[in-house]
Protein backbone atom coordinates (compact mmCIF):
# COMPACT_ATOMS: atom_id res chain seq x y z
CA UNK A 1 0.00 0.00 0.00
CA UNK A 2 2.80 2.04 0.78
CA UNK A 3 3.83 2.84 -2.86
CA UNK A 4 0.22 4.00 -3.47
CA UNK A 5 0.66 6.76 -1.10
CA UNK A 6 0.39 10.35 -2.14
CA UNK A 7 3.32 12.36 -2.74
CA UNK A 8 3.46 16.13 -1.77
CA UNK A 9 5.68 18.59 -3.33
CA UNK A 10 5.99 20.76 0.17
CA UNK A 11 4.31 19.02 2.76
CA UNK A 12 -0.14 18.33 2.90
CA UNK A 13 -1.25 21.55 3.81
CA UNK A 14 0.72 24.24 1.23
CA UNK A 15 0.21 21.96 -1.29
CA UNK A 16 -3.65 21.61 -1.10
CA UNK A 17 -3.49 25.45 -0.56
CA UNK A 18 -1.40 26.30 -3.55
CA UNK A 19 -3.68 24.10 -4.89
CA UNK A 20 -6.85 25.95 -4.22
CA UNK A 21 -5.53 29.12 -5.20
CA UNK A 22 -4.74 27.68 -8.51
CA UNK A 23 -8.23 26.07 -8.59
CA UNK A 24 -9.78 29.39 -7.33
CA UNK A 25 -7.41 31.36 -10.47
CA UNK A 26 -8.57 28.70 -13.54
CA UNK A 27 -12.39 29.71 -12.22
CA UNK A 28 -11.86 32.96 -12.36
CA UNK A 29 -10.01 33.06 -16.17
CA UNK A 30 -12.98 30.89 -17.14
CA UNK A 31 -15.43 33.03 -16.15
CA UNK A 32 -13.81 35.99 -18.39
CA UNK A 33 -13.77 33.57 -21.00
CA UNK A 34 -17.31 32.38 -20.61
CA UNK A 35 -18.78 35.82 -20.16
CA UNK A 36 -18.05 36.69 -23.75
CA UNK A 37 -18.77 33.51 -25.94
CA UNK A 38 -21.89 32.42 -26.62
CA UNK A 39 -25.88 33.73 -25.61
CA UNK A 40 -26.04 35.94 -22.96
CA UNK A 41 -28.94 34.74 -20.21
CA UNK A 42 -30.06 38.02 -19.88
CA UNK A 43 -33.83 36.46 -18.11
CA UNK A 44 -31.83 34.90 -15.81
CA UNK A 45 -29.70 38.01 -14.80
CA UNK A 46 -32.51 40.12 -14.83
CA UNK A 47 -34.02 37.27 -12.90
CA UNK A 48 -31.11 37.26 -9.99
CA UNK A 49 -30.65 41.21 -10.29
CA UNK A 50 -34.10 40.82 -8.98
CA UNK A 51 -33.52 38.81 -6.26
CA UNK A 52 -30.60 39.70 -4.82
CA UNK A 53 -32.23 43.30 -4.52
CA UNK A 54 -35.56 41.48 -2.91
CA UNK A 55 -33.42 39.72 -0.51
CA UNK A 56 -31.37 42.42 0.45
CA UNK A 57 -32.98 45.62 0.59
CA UNK A 58 -34.80 45.41 4.18
CA UNK A 59 -32.18 44.62 6.06
CA UNK A 60 -29.82 47.18 3.71
CA UNK A 61 -32.56 50.11 4.72
CA UNK A 62 -32.47 49.60 8.62
CA UNK A 63 -28.25 49.03 8.44
CA UNK A 64 -28.13 52.18 6.57
CA UNK A 65 -30.43 54.58 8.09
CA UNK A 66 -28.79 53.59 11.77
CA UNK A 67 -25.31 53.70 9.96
CA UNK A 68 -25.91 57.23 8.93
CA UNK A 69 -27.70 58.08 12.39
CA UNK A 70 -25.42 56.63 14.97
CA UNK A 71 -22.55 58.12 12.96
CA UNK A 72 -23.90 61.52 13.22
CA UNK A 73 -24.74 61.30 16.96
CA UNK A 74 -20.98 59.75 17.75
CA UNK A 75 -19.44 62.66 15.79
CA UNK A 76 -21.69 65.62 17.11
CA UNK A 77 -19.11 65.88 20.77
CA UNK A 78 -15.87 65.96 19.06
CA UNK A 79 -16.53 68.74 16.36
CA UNK A 80 -19.51 70.72 18.89
CA UNK A 81 -16.29 70.95 21.37
CA UNK A 82 -15.22 73.42 17.94
CA UNK A 83 -18.33 75.08 18.01
CA UNK A 84 -18.26 73.51 14.17
CA UNK A 85 -21.65 71.80 14.21
CA UNK A 86 -22.45 73.03 10.91
CA UNK A 87 -20.23 71.10 9.93
CA UNK A 88 -21.85 67.71 10.28
CA UNK A 89 -23.77 67.19 7.04
CA UNK A 90 -20.23 67.64 4.83
CA UNK A 91 -18.90 65.48 7.30
CA UNK A 92 -21.61 62.77 7.69
CA UNK A 93 -21.73 62.85 3.67
CA UNK A 94 -18.34 62.57 2.87
CA UNK A 95 -18.39 59.64 5.42
CA UNK A 96 -20.82 57.55 4.25
CA UNK A 97 -20.53 58.30 0.61
CA UNK A 98 -16.55 57.45 0.45
CA UNK A 99 -16.84 54.66 2.99
CA UNK A 100 -19.71 54.02 5.09
CA UNK A 101 -22.13 52.77 2.45
CA UNK A 102 -20.34 50.58 -0.06
CA UNK A 103 -19.00 48.97 2.57
CA UNK A 104 -22.02 48.36 4.71
CA UNK A 105 -23.61 47.26 1.37
CA UNK A 106 -20.55 44.94 0.55
CA UNK A 107 -20.71 43.41 3.73
CA UNK A 108 -24.51 43.00 4.05
CA UNK A 109 -24.34 41.49 0.62
CA UNK A 110 -21.84 39.28 1.04
CA UNK A 111 -23.80 37.93 4.32
CA UNK A 112 -26.84 37.71 2.41
CA UNK A 113 -26.25 37.14 -1.15
CA UNK A 114 -22.89 35.63 -0.60
CA UNK A 115 -23.94 33.07 1.19
CA UNK A 116 -27.43 32.21 -0.53
CA UNK A 117 -25.13 31.79 -3.96
CA UNK A 118 -22.79 29.23 -2.11
CA UNK A 119 -25.90 27.32 -0.54
CA UNK A 120 -28.01 27.44 -3.74
CA UNK A 121 -25.06 25.95 -5.89
CA UNK A 122 -24.09 23.79 -3.17
CA UNK A 123 -27.23 22.22 -3.01
CA UNK A 124 -27.16 21.69 -7.08
CA UNK A 125 -23.73 20.12 -7.09
CA UNK A 126 -24.24 17.48 -4.44
CA UNK A 127 -27.63 16.73 -5.84
CA UNK A 128 -26.12 16.28 -9.59
CA UNK A 129 -28.46 18.79 -10.98
CA UNK A 130 -25.61 20.57 -12.51
CA UNK A 131 -23.77 17.35 -13.85
CA UNK A 132 -27.48 16.85 -15.46
CA UNK A 133 -27.45 20.79 -16.99
CA UNK A 134 -23.73 19.13 -18.56
CA UNK A 135 -25.19 15.94 -19.88
CA UNK A 136 -27.94 17.77 -21.58
CA UNK A 137 -25.80 20.00 -23.34
CA UNK A 138 -26.23 23.07 -21.58
CA UNK A 139 -23.26 25.34 -19.75
CA UNK A 140 -23.94 24.97 -16.31
CA UNK A 141 -21.49 27.32 -16.27
CA UNK A 142 -22.20 30.50 -18.14
CA UNK A 143 -26.38 29.61 -16.89
CA UNK A 144 -25.33 29.44 -12.84
CA UNK A 145 -22.11 31.13 -12.64
CA UNK A 146 -22.06 33.94 -15.32
CA UNK A 147 -25.47 35.25 -14.23
CA UNK A 148 -25.10 35.48 -11.05
CA UNK A 149 -21.35 37.28 -11.07
CA UNK A 150 -23.00 39.56 -13.58
CA UNK A 151 -25.91 40.14 -11.59
CA UNK A 152 -24.23 41.11 -8.38
CA UNK A 153 -21.91 42.82 -9.90
CA UNK A 154 -24.87 45.41 -11.37
CA UNK A 155 -27.07 45.01 -8.44
CA UNK A 156 -24.60 45.82 -5.56
CA UNK A 157 -23.77 49.66 -7.35
CA UNK A 158 -27.45 49.99 -7.45
CA UNK A 159 -27.73 48.53 -3.56
CA UNK A 160 -24.76 50.75 -2.94
CA UNK A 161 -26.38 54.10 -3.26
CA UNK A 162 -29.83 53.27 -2.23
CA UNK A 163 -27.67 52.74 1.19
CA UNK A 164 -26.20 56.05 0.84
CA UNK A 165 -29.52 57.89 0.22
CA UNK A 166 -30.95 56.25 3.35
CA UNK A 167 -28.17 56.46 5.81
CA UNK A 168 -27.85 60.43 4.71
CA UNK A 169 -31.32 60.01 5.84
CA UNK A 170 -30.69 58.63 9.42
CA UNK A 171 -28.18 61.56 9.21
CA UNK A 172 -30.64 63.95 8.44
CA UNK A 173 -32.98 63.14 11.29
CA UNK A 174 -30.14 63.00 13.96
CA UNK A 175 -29.06 66.70 12.32
CA UNK A 176 -32.73 67.74 12.20
CA UNK A 177 -33.66 66.61 15.85
CA UNK A 178 -30.67 68.64 16.95
CA UNK A 179 -29.78 71.35 15.28
CA UNK A 180 -33.71 71.83 13.44
CA UNK A 181 -31.32 72.44 10.12
CA UNK A 182 -33.85 71.89 7.29
CA UNK A 183 -34.24 69.33 4.75
CA UNK A 184 -32.93 71.26 1.67
CA UNK A 185 -29.72 73.35 3.78
CA UNK A 186 -28.50 69.94 4.98
CA UNK A 187 -28.77 68.15 1.44
CA UNK A 188 -27.37 71.51 0.32
CA UNK A 189 -24.26 71.52 3.31
CA UNK A 190 -23.87 67.93 2.86
CA UNK A 191 -22.98 67.49 -0.80
CA UNK A 192 -21.25 71.11 -1.19
CA UNK A 193 -18.13 68.89 -0.30
CA UNK A 194 -19.03 65.51 -2.11
CA UNK A 195 -16.88 65.24 -5.62
CA UNK A 196 -17.27 63.53 -8.61
CA UNK A 197 -14.05 61.64 -7.29
CA UNK A 198 -15.80 60.22 -4.53
CA UNK A 199 -18.92 58.76 -6.44
CA UNK A 200 -16.72 57.38 -8.57
CA UNK A 201 -14.54 56.18 -5.68
CA UNK A 202 -17.68 54.54 -4.29
CA UNK A 203 -18.85 53.17 -7.44
CA UNK A 204 -15.58 51.50 -8.62
CA UNK A 205 -15.60 49.60 -4.84
CA UNK A 206 -19.11 48.47 -5.20
CA UNK A 207 -18.36 47.18 -8.49
CA UNK A 208 -15.72 45.33 -7.06
CA UNK A 209 -16.93 44.49 -4.20
CA UNK A 210 -20.12 42.89 -6.28
CA UNK A 211 -18.23 41.02 -8.51
CA UNK A 212 -16.08 39.42 -5.48
CA UNK A 213 -19.25 38.39 -3.80
CA UNK A 214 -20.73 36.98 -6.96
CA UNK A 215 -17.52 35.30 -7.66
CA UNK A 216 -16.83 33.66 -3.99
CA UNK A 217 -20.13 32.72 -3.32
CA UNK A 218 -20.20 30.77 -6.96
CA UNK A 219 -16.81 29.35 -6.42
CA UNK A 220 -17.50 27.65 -3.39
CA UNK A 221 -20.71 26.90 -4.49
CA UNK A 222 -19.67 25.12 -7.46
CA UNK A 223 -17.12 23.39 -6.30
CA UNK A 224 -18.65 21.86 -2.70
CA UNK A 225 -18.33 18.77 -2.21
CA UNK A 226 -19.29 15.79 0.29
CA UNK A 227 -22.86 16.00 0.65
CA UNK A 228 -24.92 18.30 2.87
CA UNK A 229 -21.41 19.16 5.10
CA UNK A 230 -20.38 20.44 1.83
CA UNK A 231 -23.32 22.75 1.29
CA UNK A 232 -22.52 24.37 4.66
CA UNK A 233 -19.18 24.71 3.75
CA UNK A 234 -19.83 26.45 0.79
CA UNK A 235 -22.34 29.13 2.52
CA UNK A 236 -19.74 29.34 5.09
CA UNK A 237 -16.48 30.29 3.23
CA UNK A 238 -18.30 31.94 0.70
CA UNK A 239 -19.28 35.02 3.27
CA UNK A 240 -15.88 34.35 5.30
CA UNK A 241 -13.56 35.01 1.91
CA UNK A 242 -15.61 37.54 0.51
CA UNK A 243 -15.67 39.67 3.40
CA UNK A 244 -11.87 39.43 3.61
CA UNK A 245 -10.90 39.96 0.32
CA UNK A 246 -13.49 43.11 0.43
CA UNK A 247 -11.49 44.59 3.08
CA UNK A 248 -8.15 43.96 0.93
CA UNK A 249 -9.73 45.62 -2.01
CA UNK A 250 -10.78 48.48 0.28
CA UNK A 251 -7.29 49.32 1.43
CA UNK A 252 -6.08 49.24 -1.91
CA UNK A 253 -8.98 50.92 -3.92
CA UNK A 254 -8.96 53.73 -1.08
CA UNK A 255 -4.98 53.85 -1.70
CA UNK A 256 -5.56 54.41 -5.67
CA UNK A 257 -7.88 57.30 -5.23
CA UNK A 258 -5.98 58.98 -2.70
CA UNK A 259 -3.45 59.57 -5.12
CA UNK A 260 -5.78 60.89 -7.70
CA UNK A 261 -7.58 62.72 -4.97
CA UNK A 262 -3.40 64.56 -4.49
CA UNK B 1 -18.48 13.09 -37.75
CA UNK B 2 -21.94 11.88 -38.71
CA UNK B 3 -22.04 7.70 -38.19
CA UNK B 4 -25.36 5.42 -39.04
CA UNK B 5 -25.06 2.51 -36.91
CA UNK B 6 -27.63 -0.68 -38.05
CA UNK B 7 -29.20 -2.85 -35.63
CA UNK B 8 -26.09 -5.31 -34.36
CA UNK B 9 -23.88 -2.53 -34.52
CA UNK B 10 -21.60 -1.89 -31.74
CA UNK B 11 -22.88 1.97 -30.21
CA UNK B 12 -20.65 1.31 -27.04
CA UNK B 13 -17.03 -0.25 -27.24
CA UNK B 14 -15.35 0.10 -23.52
CA UNK B 15 -12.04 -1.43 -23.75
CA UNK B 16 -9.62 -2.12 -21.16
CA UNK B 17 -10.83 0.41 -18.84
CA UNK B 18 -9.26 1.35 -15.58
CA UNK B 19 -10.58 4.23 -13.13
CA UNK B 20 -9.34 5.33 -9.68
CA UNK B 21 -10.06 7.11 -6.81
CA UNK B 22 -6.87 7.74 -4.83
CA UNK B 23 -6.46 4.66 -3.76
CA UNK B 24 -9.47 2.97 -4.35
CA UNK B 25 -9.50 1.12 -7.71
CA UNK B 26 -12.91 1.43 -8.95
CA UNK B 27 -12.64 0.25 -12.32
CA UNK B 28 -9.86 -2.46 -12.98
CA UNK B 29 -9.58 -3.57 -17.05
CA UNK B 30 -13.37 -2.96 -18.46
CA UNK B 31 -14.60 -4.63 -21.58
CA UNK B 32 -17.45 -4.07 -22.76
CA UNK B 33 -19.61 -3.65 -26.01
CA UNK B 34 -23.52 -2.77 -26.64
CA UNK B 35 -24.91 -3.03 -30.12
CA UNK B 36 -27.71 -0.56 -31.39
CA UNK B 37 -31.29 -0.91 -30.24
CA UNK B 38 -30.24 -3.60 -27.41
CA UNK B 39 -30.89 -2.76 -23.60
CA UNK B 40 -27.86 -3.55 -21.50
CA UNK B 41 -28.34 -4.45 -17.86
CA UNK B 42 -24.95 -3.62 -15.47
CA UNK B 43 -25.50 -5.30 -12.56
CA UNK B 44 -23.30 -5.24 -9.39
CA UNK B 45 -23.48 -4.61 -6.00
CA UNK B 46 -23.25 -0.67 -4.70
CA UNK B 47 -19.97 1.00 -4.74
CA UNK B 48 -18.80 -1.52 -7.64
CA UNK B 49 -18.07 1.28 -10.12
CA UNK B 50 -21.71 0.78 -11.76
CA UNK B 51 -22.55 4.50 -12.32
CA UNK B 52 -18.70 5.62 -12.94
CA UNK B 53 -18.39 3.74 -15.93
CA UNK B 54 -21.49 5.38 -17.43
CA UNK B 55 -20.18 9.16 -15.78
CA UNK B 56 -17.37 7.81 -18.31
CA UNK B 57 -19.33 7.31 -21.23
CA UNK B 58 -20.79 10.90 -21.02
CA UNK B 59 -17.81 12.63 -20.09
CA UNK B 60 -18.38 13.71 -16.55
CA UNK B 61 -15.21 11.72 -15.34
CA UNK B 62 -12.29 10.82 -17.26
CA UNK B 63 -11.19 7.08 -17.13
CA UNK B 64 -6.75 6.57 -15.95
CA UNK B 65 -6.04 4.31 -18.91
CA UNK B 66 -7.99 2.41 -21.43
CA UNK B 67 -10.98 3.09 -24.15
CA UNK B 68 -14.43 4.41 -24.17
CA UNK B 69 -15.72 4.52 -27.40
CA UNK B 70 -19.47 6.01 -27.76
CA UNK B 71 -20.74 6.39 -31.79
CA UNK B 72 -17.74 5.76 -32.70
CA UNK B 73 -15.79 8.34 -30.72
CA UNK B 74 -13.49 8.46 -27.99
CA UNK B 75 -15.43 10.49 -25.32
CA UNK B 76 -11.97 11.50 -23.31
CA UNK B 77 -10.50 12.67 -25.99
CA UNK B 78 -13.66 15.28 -27.22
CA UNK B 79 -14.17 19.29 -25.72
CA UNK B 80 -16.28 22.40 -26.54
CA UNK B 81 -18.39 21.61 -29.57
CA UNK B 82 -17.44 17.74 -29.98
CA UNK B 83 -18.52 16.54 -26.61
CA UNK B 84 -21.64 18.63 -26.55
CA UNK B 85 -22.99 17.44 -29.99
CA UNK B 86 -22.12 13.49 -28.71
CA UNK B 87 -24.13 14.60 -25.18
CA UNK B 88 -26.73 15.76 -27.00
CA UNK B 89 -27.19 12.10 -28.44
CA UNK B 90 -27.40 10.75 -24.87
CA UNK B 91 -29.92 10.50 -22.77
CA UNK B 92 -29.10 10.21 -18.94
CA UNK B 93 -31.50 9.56 -15.79
CA UNK B 94 -29.91 9.92 -12.68
CA UNK B 95 -30.03 7.62 -9.80
CA UNK B 96 -32.15 10.84 -7.90
CA UNK B 97 -33.81 12.39 -10.84
CA UNK B 98 -31.26 15.78 -10.40
CA UNK B 99 -34.58 17.82 -11.26
CA UNK B 100 -34.33 21.64 -11.18
CA UNK B 101 -36.09 22.12 -8.40
CA UNK B 102 -36.34 26.23 -8.53
CA UNK B 103 -38.15 25.22 -11.57
CA UNK B 104 -41.75 23.98 -12.54
CA UNK B 105 -41.67 20.67 -14.58
CA UNK B 106 -42.54 22.62 -17.50
CA UNK B 107 -39.56 24.65 -16.81
CA UNK B 108 -37.40 21.48 -16.47
CA UNK B 109 -38.37 19.99 -19.88
CA UNK B 110 -38.02 23.46 -21.52
CA UNK B 111 -34.67 24.29 -19.76
CA UNK B 112 -32.68 21.81 -22.55
CA UNK B 113 -35.34 22.03 -25.55
CA UNK B 114 -34.68 25.37 -25.81
CA UNK B 115 -30.55 25.62 -25.17
CA UNK B 116 -30.34 23.37 -27.43
CA UNK B 117 -32.85 23.72 -30.24
CA UNK B 118 -33.06 27.58 -30.49
CA UNK B 119 -35.64 29.74 -32.57
CA UNK B 120 -38.60 26.97 -31.49
CA UNK B 121 -42.03 28.99 -31.47
CA UNK B 122 -43.99 28.71 -28.36
CA UNK B 123 -46.64 26.33 -29.81
CA UNK B 124 -43.76 24.24 -30.77
CA UNK B 125 -42.03 24.03 -27.38
CA UNK B 126 -45.41 23.08 -25.52
CA UNK B 127 -46.07 21.12 -28.41
CA UNK B 128 -42.92 18.31 -27.51
CA UNK B 129 -42.90 19.72 -23.69
CA UNK B 130 -46.41 17.86 -23.56
CA UNK B 131 -45.84 14.79 -25.74
CA UNK B 132 -42.86 13.93 -23.36
CA UNK B 133 -44.93 14.02 -20.65
CA UNK B 134 -47.62 12.01 -22.00
CA UNK B 135 -45.29 9.56 -23.13
CA UNK B 136 -44.19 9.06 -19.51
CA UNK B 137 -48.02 9.21 -18.30
CA UNK B 138 -47.04 12.76 -16.58
CA UNK B 139 -48.94 15.33 -18.35
CA UNK B 140 -51.15 16.62 -15.50
CA UNK B 141 -47.71 17.56 -13.50
CA UNK B 142 -46.38 20.28 -15.55
CA UNK B 143 -46.92 23.16 -13.01
CA UNK B 144 -46.05 21.02 -10.36
CA UNK B 145 -42.64 22.00 -9.16
CA UNK B 146 -40.37 18.88 -8.46
CA UNK B 147 -41.04 19.18 -4.11
CA UNK B 148 -44.42 17.81 -4.80
CA UNK B 149 -43.57 14.89 -6.74
CA UNK B 150 -43.46 11.20 -5.19
CA UNK B 151 -39.87 9.35 -6.37
CA UNK B 152 -41.51 7.47 -9.19
CA UNK B 153 -42.72 11.24 -10.52
CA UNK B 154 -39.43 12.32 -10.31
CA UNK B 155 -37.98 9.63 -12.11
CA UNK B 156 -40.32 9.57 -14.79
CA UNK B 157 -40.01 13.31 -15.27
CA UNK B 158 -36.07 13.05 -15.36
CA UNK B 159 -37.01 10.62 -17.56
CA UNK B 160 -38.93 12.82 -19.77
CA UNK B 161 -36.30 15.60 -19.49
CA UNK B 162 -34.04 13.31 -21.27
CA UNK B 163 -36.22 12.13 -24.03
CA UNK B 164 -36.95 15.73 -25.00
CA UNK B 165 -33.74 16.01 -26.91
CA UNK B 166 -34.44 12.66 -28.89
CA UNK B 167 -31.41 11.00 -27.49
CA UNK B 168 -29.78 7.75 -29.46
CA UNK B 169 -28.71 6.15 -26.39
CA UNK B 170 -30.09 6.21 -22.97
CA UNK B 171 -28.27 5.35 -19.93
CA UNK B 172 -30.05 4.66 -16.51
CA UNK B 173 -28.61 5.22 -13.15
CA UNK B 174 -30.35 3.13 -10.75
CA UNK B 175 -33.89 3.64 -12.06
CA UNK B 176 -35.83 1.60 -9.47
CA UNK B 177 -33.40 2.50 -6.43
CA UNK B 178 -36.19 3.68 -3.69
CA UNK B 179 -39.30 2.98 -4.97
CA UNK B 180 -41.84 0.56 -4.40
CA UNK B 181 -42.62 -2.98 -5.83
CA UNK B 182 -45.50 -1.47 -7.85
CA UNK B 183 -43.54 1.67 -8.98
CA UNK B 184 -40.35 -0.39 -10.18
CA UNK B 185 -42.37 -2.59 -11.84
CA UNK B 186 -43.87 1.19 -13.47
CA UNK B 187 -40.41 2.27 -14.62
CA UNK B 188 -39.50 -1.03 -15.61
CA UNK B 189 -42.02 -0.92 -18.03
CA UNK B 190 -41.42 2.33 -19.01
CA UNK B 191 -37.84 1.62 -19.74
CA UNK B 192 -39.07 -1.21 -22.36
CA UNK B 193 -41.65 1.74 -23.75
CA UNK B 194 -38.73 4.12 -24.43
CA UNK B 195 -36.83 1.37 -26.17
CA UNK B 196 -39.64 0.89 -28.10
CA UNK B 197 -41.11 4.05 -29.61
CA UNK B 198 -37.37 6.15 -29.65
CA UNK B 199 -35.56 2.92 -30.79
CA UNK B 200 -32.74 3.56 -28.13
CA UNK B 201 -30.01 1.79 -27.26
CA UNK B 202 -29.57 1.55 -23.38
CA UNK B 203 -27.42 0.56 -20.62
CA UNK B 204 -29.27 0.38 -17.16
CA UNK B 205 -27.41 -0.04 -13.75
CA UNK B 206 -28.81 -1.41 -11.38
CA UNK B 207 -28.42 -3.92 -8.36
CA UNK B 208 -32.24 -5.05 -8.74
CA UNK B 209 -32.41 -8.64 -10.15
CA UNK B 210 -36.14 -7.53 -11.31
CA UNK B 211 -35.28 -4.78 -13.00
CA UNK B 212 -32.71 -6.96 -14.79
CA UNK B 213 -34.89 -9.35 -15.83
CA UNK B 214 -37.50 -7.29 -17.21
CA UNK B 215 -35.32 -4.68 -18.69
CA UNK B 216 -32.52 -6.25 -20.20
CA UNK B 217 -31.61 -7.95 -23.46
CA UNK B 218 -28.42 -8.70 -22.10
CA UNK B 219 -26.65 -8.74 -18.88
CA UNK B 220 -23.23 -7.87 -17.58
CA UNK B 221 -22.23 -8.62 -13.67
CA UNK B 222 -19.59 -6.19 -12.60
CA UNK B 223 -17.82 -7.40 -9.08
CA UNK B 224 -14.52 -6.24 -7.96
CA UNK B 225 -13.92 -3.55 -10.85
CA UNK B 226 -14.19 -6.27 -13.63
CA UNK B 227 -17.31 -8.14 -15.94
CA UNK B 228 -17.24 -11.27 -14.57
CA UNK B 229 -19.83 -12.35 -16.49
CA UNK B 230 -22.08 -11.57 -19.66
CA UNK B 231 -25.20 -12.76 -21.13
CA UNK B 232 -28.44 -13.13 -20.71
CA UNK B 233 -30.13 -13.20 -18.02
CA UNK B 234 -30.57 -17.05 -17.82
CA UNK B 235 -26.79 -17.13 -18.81
CA UNK B 236 -25.75 -14.94 -16.19
CA UNK B 237 -27.22 -16.65 -13.42
CA UNK B 238 -27.09 -20.60 -14.55
CA UNK B 239 -23.59 -20.73 -12.47
CA UNK B 240 -21.71 -22.48 -10.88
CA UNK B 241 -20.16 -19.19 -9.27
CA UNK B 242 -20.32 -18.53 -6.13
CA UNK B 243 -20.23 -14.51 -6.06
CA UNK B 244 -22.98 -14.68 -8.54
CA UNK B 245 -25.25 -16.98 -6.97
CA UNK B 246 -25.02 -15.57 -3.98
CA UNK B 247 -25.99 -12.11 -5.49
CA UNK B 248 -28.80 -13.79 -6.89
CA UNK B 249 -30.30 -16.02 -4.01
CA UNK B 250 -29.97 -12.74 -1.45
CA UNK B 251 -31.75 -10.72 -3.86
CA UNK B 252 -34.58 -12.71 -4.34
CA UNK B 253 -35.05 -13.52 -0.72
CA UNK B 254 -35.04 -9.36 -0.32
Amino acid sequence: MSANKKQFVYGKNLDNALLAVYDAYVFFIRFFREVFRGRMEFQEIVRQCYAIGNRSLLLISLTGFITGMVFTKQSRPSLSEFGATSWLPSLVAIAIVRALAPLVTALISAGKIGSSIGAELGSMRVTEQIDAMEVSAVNPFKFLVVTRVVACTIAIPVLMFYCSLVSLLGAFLNVTLNEGTSFIAFFENAFEQITFLDIWTSVAKAIAYGFTIGIVGSYQGYNASKGTEGVGKAANSAVVTSMFLIFIEEVIIVQVSNYFRI
Amino acid sequence: MEEDFKPGEPVIEVRDLYKSFGDLHVLQGVNLTVTKGENMVVLGRSGTGKSVLIKIMVGLLKQDRGDCIVLGQEVSKLEGNDLRDLRLKIGFSFQNSALYDSMTVRENLEFPLVRNIPNLTRAEIDEQVEYVLDAVGLLQTINQVPAELSGGQRKRIGIARTLILKPEIMLYDEPTAGLDPITCLEINELINEVKEKYQTTSIIITHDLTCARETGDRIAMLLDGKFLKTGTFEEVFDTDEERIKSFYDYNFIQ
